[in-house]
């Protein structure tokens, strides 16, 4: 018998199990069943051909209509209504309404809803986010999600590991997205399809709480199934303040696991990167990249919406102008971050810089509104996607890039690095 | 467990859901809204052209991107009756599982059906064959436990009736 990976020790314990391999088809026990306004209404609606009716612990759900909210239009006011209506019925514990809603990804760790150990399964794909505090957590659809809210169970095929053993120090500019974005052009979008994204090693520490997050949150672009990290000082201290109360266990890696392949990243050799359209993949860094002039530039969403992602794009415009005819879009991704950039300073040199500040939201991130493009219009993006008509028309582009390079950009009006800027 | 039989609509790697379904319309949940815009990104002829029945054929990485059900919906809405790829995103696949859409994985009948061609495929065997060619095509079959699920048209349904005993 070989070796565990953390995803699989994390899976085994969920599922009564002393051992799993890659490929068994388990079923597991969940600790928190997450929905959104587009998916959870779907999902409400097959609960409704359950046999056995209500949820399986009204503490364990969490519905956040992040997407269209506070809502764009009729339909979305629908839906959240049918969400909101659900929530009171079972009296679900975490539902947040507008005022205590945040981007999910942001939300539920901030919350203290996601901690190490745990066994994590939402209605969205960037639930891979979680990895970050050293949980199994995974997107799926709104079938499952419906059958985890009635059941406490969901069904899994164990995957199998890619191991990412992260050495060295990042320079100043360089954070978790230039990470991801470099391992996703390195393994491509389906590079770690079924498979977890494991990441190890000595340079760990050298990425913060929000880089971890950000980089787990994009597993989901490398077609992985889930994104994890393991448990350190770090990890402890932002429990420590965000789940003083929570229990948890920490998993991990057997000595003898077993790994399909394993790669070295040096944070110190990494430059600033962007994916170009209409994939992450797509990757280049400043090298080759030409003149690009750009319309709009978007900071925020579940990958990069978050203090440290605020406090870096600040730095970087402090003390510039947005250059004319460029939109910039800042979103802080939870009401908690909102509030502390107010305190810090931030919103005031975003708004003295003439880039504007929304209330938590997806909004652009999907092409829901707050930023949707027109036809021809190139936006740089701190999101995680740049699929066809992803942020508006389908003949629009996106390129997505870390808080700096989309801060410099917008001082710019090209895509551009901060050392053009004289940083 | 069933056979189908119908026109090849045929795509390339990497068919993403937001392609499949925009965002635009995920303000509506039923399967005849979203059926009507199914495709409309990458195919805008999609929806006036497809027949009950018929079949898309794509290349790696099929259904990649956001979680949302509603694209396997759609497509099972629209009258599609099986969807065959070299491979496909993790979350689509559970998802055409769990609506009881059926789905293969075939890296040969990907390469050599062509757009337009006549398919038929048995789900018991995972025989294809593309009628117009007169090739045939082994696909990938599902763990006993999908096909149960698959065989209950869909997780719901197979999670009430594993109750019922
Ligand atoms: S911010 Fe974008 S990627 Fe993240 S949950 Fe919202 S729509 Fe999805």
């Amino acid at each position: 018998m070989s070796g565990m990976t953390m995803s699989q020790k994390i899976l085994a314990a969920h599922a009564g199990l002393d051992h799993v391999e890659a490929g068994q088809l388990i079923e597991a026990n969940l600790d928190l069943v997450l929905g959104n306004d587009i998916t959870s209404p779907v999902a409400i609606n097959e609960m409704s051909k359950f046999t056995t009716k209500g949820v399986f612990d009204k503490d364990k759900i969490a519905l956040v209509p992040d997407h269209f909210v506070p809502n764009k239009d009729i339909k979305s006011a629908e839906n959240c209504k049918c969400v909101r209506e659900f929530a009171r019925k079972n009296e679900i514990t975490n539902y947040f309404e507008v005022g205590k809603m945040g981007i999910e990804h942001a939300l539920l760790p901030e919350q203290g809803l996601t901690v190490p150990g745990d066994l994590i399964i939402g209605a969205d794909s960037h639930t891979c986010t979680y990895g970050a505090l050293g949980a199994f957590s995974t997107g799926i659809g709104s079938t499952d999600m419906a059958a985890g809210m009635a059941t406490g169970k969901g069904w899994f095929k164990v995957p199998s590991a890619i191991k990412f053993n992260i050495v060295g120090k990042p320079s100043k500019w360089v954070s978790g997205k230039d990470v991801i974005l470099h391992i996703i052009g390195m393994i491509g979008v389906d590079g770690a399809l079924y498979k977890s994204m494991e990441f190890v090693g000595e340079g760990i520490k050298n990425l913060s709480m929000d880089d971890r997050f950000t980089i787990a949150n994009m597993a989901i672009e490398a077609g992985g199934k889930n994104g994890i990290f393991p448990v350190d000082e770090l990890t402890v201290a932002y429990l420590e303040e965000h789940a003083p109360s929570k229990k948890y266990t920490v998993f991990e890696a057997d000595p003898d696991a077993v790994y399909d392949e394993e790669y070295t990243i040096d944070l110190s050799t990494l430059k600033s990167t962007v994916s170009f359209p209409h994939l992450p993949e797509n990757t280049h860094t400043f090298d080759d990249i030409a003149d690009i002039k750009i319309d709009q530039v978007v900071i925020g969403s579940c990958t990069n919406g978050r203090l440290d992602d605020l406090r870096c794009a600040a730095e970087v415009i402090k003390g510039h102008h947005v250059a004319n005819g460029i939109r910039c879009i800042v979103i802080p991704a939870t009401q908690q971050i909102f509030l502390k950039a107010m305190e810090e300073g931030l919103v005031r040199t975003f708004v003295e810089a003439g880039a504007i500040i929304s209330t938590p939201t997806c909004g652009p991130c999907l092409g829901g509104y707050m930023g949707v493009l027109a036809s021809g219009e190139k936006c740089v993006s701190t999101t995680n996607r740049n699929f066809v008509g992803r942020m508006g028309a389908i003949d629009s582009e996106i390129y997505l890039a870390s808080p700096a390079v989309a801060a410099a950009s917008a001082i710019t009006g090209k895509i551009s690095q901060p050392s053009e800027i004289g940083l | 467990m069933k056979a189908a039989k119908g026109t090849v609509f045929k795509y390339g790697d990497n068919v993403d859901t937001d392609v499949i379904i925009p965002a635009r319309y995920l303000n509506s949940t039923t399967g005849e809204e979203l059926a009507k815009h199914c495709m409309e990104d990458i195919d805008k002829d999609f929806t006036k052209n497809v027949k009950k029945g018929d079949i898309i054929v794509a290349e790696k990485n099929f259904g990649c991107g956001s979680s949302r059900e509603h694209a396997p919906i759609s497509i099972k809405a629209a009258g599609v009756s099986c969807v065959i790829a070299k491979s496909f995103a993790r979350i689509f696949y559970r998802n055409s599982i769990n609506i009881g859409l059926p789905i293969i994985e075939c890296e040969e009948a990907a390469d050599a059906i062509s757009n337009g061609d006549v398919v038929s495929i048995d789900f018991d065997s995972g025989l294809i064959t593309d009628e117009t060619t007169g090739k045939t095509f082994k696909g990938q079959a599902f763990p006993p436990f999908m096909q149960k699920i698959i065989d209950s048209e869909g997780l719901i349904n197979y999670i009430n009736s594993s109750e019922d005993k």
